[in-house]
Formats: C-alpha cells, sequence, structure tokens
C-alpha cells in the first residue's frame, strides 16, 4: 500500500511538483498544520512577510519578475482579507498567482467561528477561480489545477481554500496528469486567413503603428524577441501601455514612448492619426484611449490578444487575432517572410511621410522640464537614476502616482520582465513588497523602487522582511511631501483646493531606515544628487533613499479628461490655453 | 469649448437594447451560480429572470437560463465573459424573437372566491395549458406555461376573479427541430 499523506503534506508535495521554490506568507491559526511540515520540504523557502498584502505584492514582483507563478499562503479570515487587495492588483494586471489559505475546520464553517471568513465568497470577484477543498481526496488535483488556471491563457490570480481539519486528515498522494486541457478552453483561435489578412492591412498602411501592452510579457521573453523582429522587418513606429514597457527597446529610434494619459505627444498624435493601428497583448484602457468616441477616428485597428473577452470590449476592431502573442507573432513573421520578403524596402517608400509627422510631433519634445538648481527635480532625478544604473541588468518597481509616471517616462527599457508597476488597481503600497519578491527571485541583481513618500507608508512594515532575508532593495523616494497625483488633479480640476493631499506629519525616512536597520541616505540638492545615488548603488543592504523633490511639480504631458488623443496638455506654459473646462472636470 | 464629455466613461450613445435568453451549461458544484451571478451584478449586467437545475446527474452538468437585455456589444461581452469561467462548459444565446426557438415559462395561481369567479379564472387560462393542482370549495391552484408577457398579463386580469398569490419560474429555453446546441 503506498504512503499515506496528510492534507499539509500534500500542499508542499504539490509545491514541489510543480517546481515552487519560493512562498510568500504569514503563519495564523488556520495553517498552522501546513507551517508545521514547512520544514521537512528543504526545497521550498518561506519568505515571512509582515502583512499578507505584501506577501501577494511580493508574490506580483516575484512572478512578473521571473515569470514563474507566484505563491503566497496565509491564514483564514483576516489572513485571508488582508490579501484581497493583491488578488485584485494580480487579476487587474493578468499576473499569476496560487494562494493557498487556510480555513476553519469544515464542521465550523457557517457558525461564525473564530477568524472565519467567507474567503471563497470574498475572492470569487478578483480571481479566476477559487476552491474550497471539503474532502481530503480532491486536494491534490485541486491544488494542481489551481496552477493550470493560473498559468494558461490570460494569467491572473487563483484561490485555494482549505479547513484545518482538511490539513490533518491523511490520503495518497498522486503526481499531476500531463496536459488536461480546461474544459476544452484552447488559447490560439486564429487561421491563416486571418494572418493573411493582417500582412494585406500593413502592406496597404501608410500610417501604420503598433501598440503593445502587457500580454507581450506575459507571452513569455520570446515574444519580445519576435515584437523587435517584426517591429524591424516593417519598419513601422511602436508605442507601448505602462505594462507593454521593456518589451521593445526604449532608447530605439523606431520607438515613441509610452502612449496614455501621461504619455508622448507623438506616440499619443500617432495614435490619433494613423490608419493602421496594430495592437499587441494591450486592451484599450480608459488611460490608454480618452475620450472613446473620438478614439483613432481614421483607422483600421487589428487586435491580437489571448482574452476573446477583451475583443470588441472597450473598442471596435476591424479584425481579431485571438492567440497567445507569441504564436501570433511567429506565425506573422513566417508569412511576412514568405509573401513580402521585401516588405521593409518598399514599405519605406510609403511611410516616409508618416515618419516625417512623427519626426514634428517627437521635436515637441513633450517629456522636457524646466531644469532647477536649487531644488531636485522629480524627472532630473529619475533621469541621473537610469543613468547610473543603465549599466547595469536592473529591475525597476514603483507605487503609484506621480512618481510612476516619471519613472515610466524617463526610465528606458530595455527588457521584458525588468518593470514591475501597479497600472490596472492602480494600487499604491505596491512597490516596496513587489521589490521584495523581484529581489527573492533575483538576488544578485540591482532591484529599486522608485516611490512617493506617501504610497511607501502603506506598506513601509516589509523594510523589515527585506532586512530579515538581507535583501538589498532601494526604496527611491522622490519625496514631495504631497500625495503629487492627488495634488495635481486638486489644481487642475479642483480650483487648487488642496483637501488632504497633504501630508504633515511625515517620518525622518533617514531615522526609520535606521530603525529598521538598514541604510537611510537623504539628497536635498541636484548638486549632490549623482554622489548620493552612488553611494546607493555602493551599498550592498537594503536602503531608503529620501530624494527631496520640488513640492509642487505637475506631470505632463497629460490628456485631460474629457479629451482625445490629440488634445494633450504639454507643460506649465501650455496650461492656460487648454483648461479643462465645465463638464470635464466632474468626470474622471 | 463645447461640453466635454468624460474620456473615461462611456460614451451616452443610446443604443437599442435587445432580450437576450443565455443558456449556460455548468458543473454542477458549489458556488458555480454565485459565480454566474456575481459576474452579472458585477460588470453590471441585467438579469431579468433566471432558471436553474441540474440536468445530467451522471455527468454532473446543471443548465442555468438567464433572461437579459443590453446592447450587441453588452450581450456579446456576457457570452465571453461567461465562457472564461472555469466551470462553463458552453453558452448558447438566443434572441427572444427568434422563431427557432420554445421559450416557457411556468406560473401559479391562487384564487380564492365563489364558483363562478373560479369558473371565471380557469376560462381566462385556457389557452395557456391551464391545470388545477388543487381545489377546494373556495380556492383553486392554477398552474400555466406560457410566454413571459402572457403570464404578465394573466397575473393582472386574474385579479377581479379574486388573484391572491402568484408564483413563477424564470424562463427556459429549447430549440426546435431535431438539433441540439453543441
Amino acid at each position: 500500500m503506498s504512503k499515506l499523506y496528510s492534507g499539509a503534506e500534500i500542499v508542499f508535495k504539490c509545491m514541489e511538483d510543480q517546481n515552487v521554490d519560493h512562498i510568500f506568507g504569514y503563519p495564523g491559526g488556520a495553517v498552522l498544520p501546513i507551517y508545521d511540515e514547512l520544514q521537512n520540504f528543504k526545497s521550498i523557502k518561506h519568505v515571512l512577510v509582515r502583512h499578507e498584502q505584501g506577501a501577494g505584492h511580493a508574490a506580483e514582483g516575484y512572478a512578473r519578475s521571473s515569470g514563474k507563478p507566484g505563491v503566497i499562503l496565509v491564514t483564514s479570515g483576516p489572513g485571508a482579507t488582508n490579501v484581497v487587495t493583491a488578488l485584485t492588483d494580480a487579476y487587474m494586471d493578468s499576473i499569476p498567482l496560487v494562494c493557498i489559505s487556510g480555513q476553519v475546520p469544515t464542521h465550523l464553517i457557517g457558525t461564525d467561528a473564530f477568524q472565519e471568513c467567507d474567503t471563497t465568497g470574498i475572492t470569487r470577484p478578483c480571481t479566476k477561480h477559487n476552491w474550497l477543498v471539503k474532502d481530503i481526496n480532491d486536494l491534490a488535483s485541486t491544488i494542481h489545477k489551481a496552477f493550470e488556471v493560473a498559468t494558461t491563457g490570460r494569467p491572473g490570480p487563483v484561490l485555494v481554500d482549505i479547513p484545518k481539519d482538511i490539513q490533518f486528515q491523511k490520503t495518497k498522494y498522486n503526481r499531476p496528469k500531463k496536459e488536461k486541457k480546461l474544459n476544452g478552453k484552447s488559447h490560439n483561435h486564429f487561421n491563416q486567413n486571418s494572418i493573411d489578412e493582417l500582412i494585406e492591412l500593413m502592406s496597404k498602411s501608410s500610417k501604420p503603428i503598433f501598440y503593445t501592452g502587457g500580454g507581450v510579457i506575459n507571452s513569455g521573453p520570446k515574444a519580445s524577441e519576435l515584437l523587435r523582429e517584426l517591429v524591424y522587418a516593417t519598419g513601422f513606429p511602436i508605442t507601448s501601455t505602462l505594462q507593454g514597457l521593456g518589451s521593445f527597446p526604449g532608447d530605439d529610434n523606431q520607438f515613441l514612448g509610452m502612449l496614455g494619459m501621461h504619455g508622448t505627444y507623438e506616440a499619443n498624435n500617432a495614435m490619433h492619426d494613423c490608419d493602421l493601428m496594430i495592437n499587441i497583448g494591450a486592451r484599450f484602457d480608459d488611460r490608454i484611449t480618452g475620450k472613446i468616441d473620438e478614439f483613432s477616428p481614421k483607422s483600421k485597428k487589428v487586435h491580437i490578444d489571448i482574452d476573446p473577452s477583451s475583443i470588441n470590449k472597450n473598442v471596435k476592431v476591424d479584425l481579431a487575432i485571438v492567440g497567445d502573442v507569441k504564436t501570433v507573432l511567429s506565425s506573422t513573421l513566417k508569412s511576412l517572410k514568405q509573401k513580402k520578403s521585401k516588405f521593409l524596402k518598399s514599405n519605406k517608400q510609403k511611410t516616409s511621410k508618416w515618419w516625417e509627422k512623427i519626426q514634428k510631433w517627437r521635436s515637441v519634445r513633450s517629456l522636457d522640464y524646466i531644469g532647477s538648481e536649487e531644488t531636485i527635480k522629480p524627472q532630473y532625478a529619475i533621469e541621473r537614476l537610469y543613468e547610473l544604473t543603465k549599466d547595469k541588468d536592473s529591475y525597476i518597481t514603483t507605487e503609484v502616482g506621480q512618481h510612476q509616471m516619471w519613472a515610466a517616462q524617463h526610465y528606458k527599457f530595455n527588457k521584458p520582465n525588468r518593470w514591475m508597476t501597479s497600472g490596472g488597481l492602480g494600487t499604491m503600497g505596491y512597490g516596496l513588497p513587489a521589490a521584495v519578491g523581484v529581489q527573492v527571485a533575483h538576488p544578485k541583481k540591482l532591484v529599486i523602487d522608485i516611490a512617493g513618500e506617501a504610497s511607501v507608508l502603506m506598506t513601509i512594515q516589509e523594510m523589515s522582511t527585506a532586512v530579515q532575508y538581507n535583501l538589498p532593495i532601494k526604496i527611491f523616494i522622490l519625496n514631495n511631501q504631497y500625495m503629487g497625483m492627488v495634488r495635481q488633479w486638486q489644481e487642475l480640476l479642483h480650483d487648487k483646493n488642496y483637501s488632504e493631499s497633504y501630508t504633515a506629519a511625515l517620518p525622518d525616512f533617514v531615522k526609520l531606515a535606521e530603525a529598521y536597520n538598514c541604510v537611510g541616505i537623504r539628497a536635498k540638492t541636484p548638486e549632490e544628487l549623482d554622489d548620493k545615488i552612488i553611494e546607493m548603488l555602493n551599498t550592498n543592504r537594503p536602503v531608503i533613499f529620501d530624494c527631496m523633490v520640488d513640492k509642487v511639480e505637475n506631470c505632463f504631458p497629460m490628456i485631460p479628461s474629457g479629451k482625445p488623443h490629440n488634445q494633450m496638455i504639454l507643460g506649465p506654459k501650455d496650461q492656460e490655453s487648454k483648461k479643462i473646462t465645465g463638464k470635464g472636470k466632474s468626470l474622471v | 469649448m463645447p461640453n466635454s464629455k468624460s474620456a473615461y466613461s462611456f460614451s451616452n450613445k443610446k443604443e437599442k437594447l435587445d432580450t437576450h435568453i443565455i443558456v449556460v451549461w455548468v458543473d454542477n458544484e458549489a458556488g458555480v451560480l454565485a459565480r454566474v451571478v456575481g459576474l452579472f451584478s458585477g460588470r453590471g449586467y441585467n438579469i431579468e429572470s433566471l432558471a436553474v437545475a441540474q440536468v445530467d446527474e451522471k455527468l454532473n452538468i446543471s443548465r442555468i437560463t438567464i433572461v437579459t437585455t443590453g446592447t450587441p456589444q453588452v450581450v456579446n461581452q456576457i457570452k465571453l465573459q461567461l465562457r472564461k469561467l472555469v466551470p462553463v462548459h458552453k453558452v448558447a444565446d438566443f434572441k427572444r424573437e427568434d422563431k427557432e426557438v420554445i421559450f416557457k415559462e411556468m406560473a401559479l395561481f391562487k384564487i380564492v372566491g365563489p364558483n363562478n369567479k373560479l369558473e371565471s379564472a380557469l376560462k381566462a387560462c385556457k389557452k395557456y395549458n391551464p391545470v388545477i393542482l388543487d381545489k377546494t370549495k373556495k380556492s383553486n391552484v392554477i398552474q400555466i406555461t406560457a410566454l413571459r408577457r402572457e403570464i404578465d398579463k394573466m397575473s393582472k386580469d386574474l385579479k377581479k376573479f379574486g388573484l391572491v398569490s402568484v408564483s413563477r419560474t424564470g424562463a427556459v429555453a429549447m430549440t426546435r427541430g431535431a438539433d441540439i446546441f453543441k
């Protein structure tokens, strides 16, 4: 007779078979049997966070930088509710997470037991799927299915809720069966005709643009390689969403920069005026499209996406190709080489006027800002950080707000999986724990959280985690003492009524760093900035870098509320003439 | 400057709403109805009526029939979003006007009153296959099967004959002819 394993052992047996090497978690009553078994599974290392939200974001950082699913282990009740923000964040940004949560014993479910909550009920709308395991014989297959659901198709978070009595019960363990299809849900639904149609559209177009998103990153490093090949083979301009940064080199001449609300003038105008838009792995999010009924009015739109429900959700498209980006791009390249081997040459002439136009938009230099010798401009800080770290293979996470947009604008990414930011949900407090997760996945690499002082305080306790595991993450805080993006909107849309957006009693971040037993560095002037950044980079310990920046700098360019792509606010000078008025004010 | 509409909300364009009957085949497991219904409420879709029951004991399949209204784009989203749910096997979508599909709802009417009123009530129901399920000296429970609007009408018309209680199901649907939905 084969050996019997307890539910707790089976949890780890499954993780072993899924090649899990790190889990992020926090113990508690309803997961104690699982924590009891941890020591018997040496290949799985547990990272003890300081709050379950931190475990979730750390797992996200781990997943996004490594391409593997992030694994979370939390207790029932508050343990599970604390992780909800991170699950929702992962759901919005399509990050594969597997969350194992403890639950009160089955006979107590529904009795309002201590630390009981309806975990599967609460997490149902913020996971791809979740399970409450009520029979020990279902446990192994459920966990393996959870990994499969999280990582296949459009990735996302899943949760497995395991009552405490199930963790004690014993049964046999069976290894996962391979390649089981999910109710026949395969992911490539396109045929050669669609690819031919795409190539036809590309060869007819005189004002084309690639608009790429996080789907390219999620499809794996090979997808980024193929994207580069396709972009070079066509000579078309390319722009990227916030999540797609890094799939195409940020310093390449064909790259127009990020598009959308704080995207570049050239990217947004090119989106507005193009005659062919090829969306690869992006989802026409509202921060991208601006006013939807004036969105790119003259273009044929192609949408390549693995999720059929993304097609025609916000914007009607002319050609939909449902499939994995990698597969679609490789078919496209193959056909392009066969049918139009001299595409680049024949296309150059056709798109030369388009490129001239783009150069004109580029010459506006929309990311420029007014420099200062007295105060550190936040954009300058990012630029210097980029210049001083670009030769290292660095990983950047961010919090949410102005600093996030400045980082996206001024830090140039050349590789996929190097940029971890909360885009869909916009979770303040994401960056610090995400940096912890990234550093766990890449112990030798430089990991920087570009942060705002308000965001970072939401999860600052995770510095303690970084110190415990010797994770030399760098928290680069652009400290303007305001919730900068809130302040900016209040300035532009609410008559400068800065209601509650100033933080009056901020901690001394250098002393705070010392209290956590890590290193605190402060920069106050542009003059000393470089030296201080170098000092930070030379410190092989966690660092909190307090970069005191201009308090009232705004993030431009910007598409204001109620405006299409071609009506951007450019900078302080341009603002007066394009004030946001009337209805636009009340709408977000 | 003209009044600007939001860049970040839906347009104010008024589009025609169609009534659709969505049929969903799902694994009959705990929480599956909550997933389907939660998807509707979470994304702001409408449910006019709902009927659920297990239809295949061996394969453990339930059939959920949902009557909903929406623009073509919304109805399309409903189908695509439903197909993404793990326990969902297939999704069918019928327009209410579709002649190839049978839609039926069932209603129970309790009529209380003198004999002549009970008779009149039964007579009024005649078109809809009335079945008397319970009969006493002063009351009847009548079952009818009909379309939604017919039951709506009957619920109103029977008031004058002493209708005191109505209980009705959601719509169920089936295609005509030998074909089944795959």
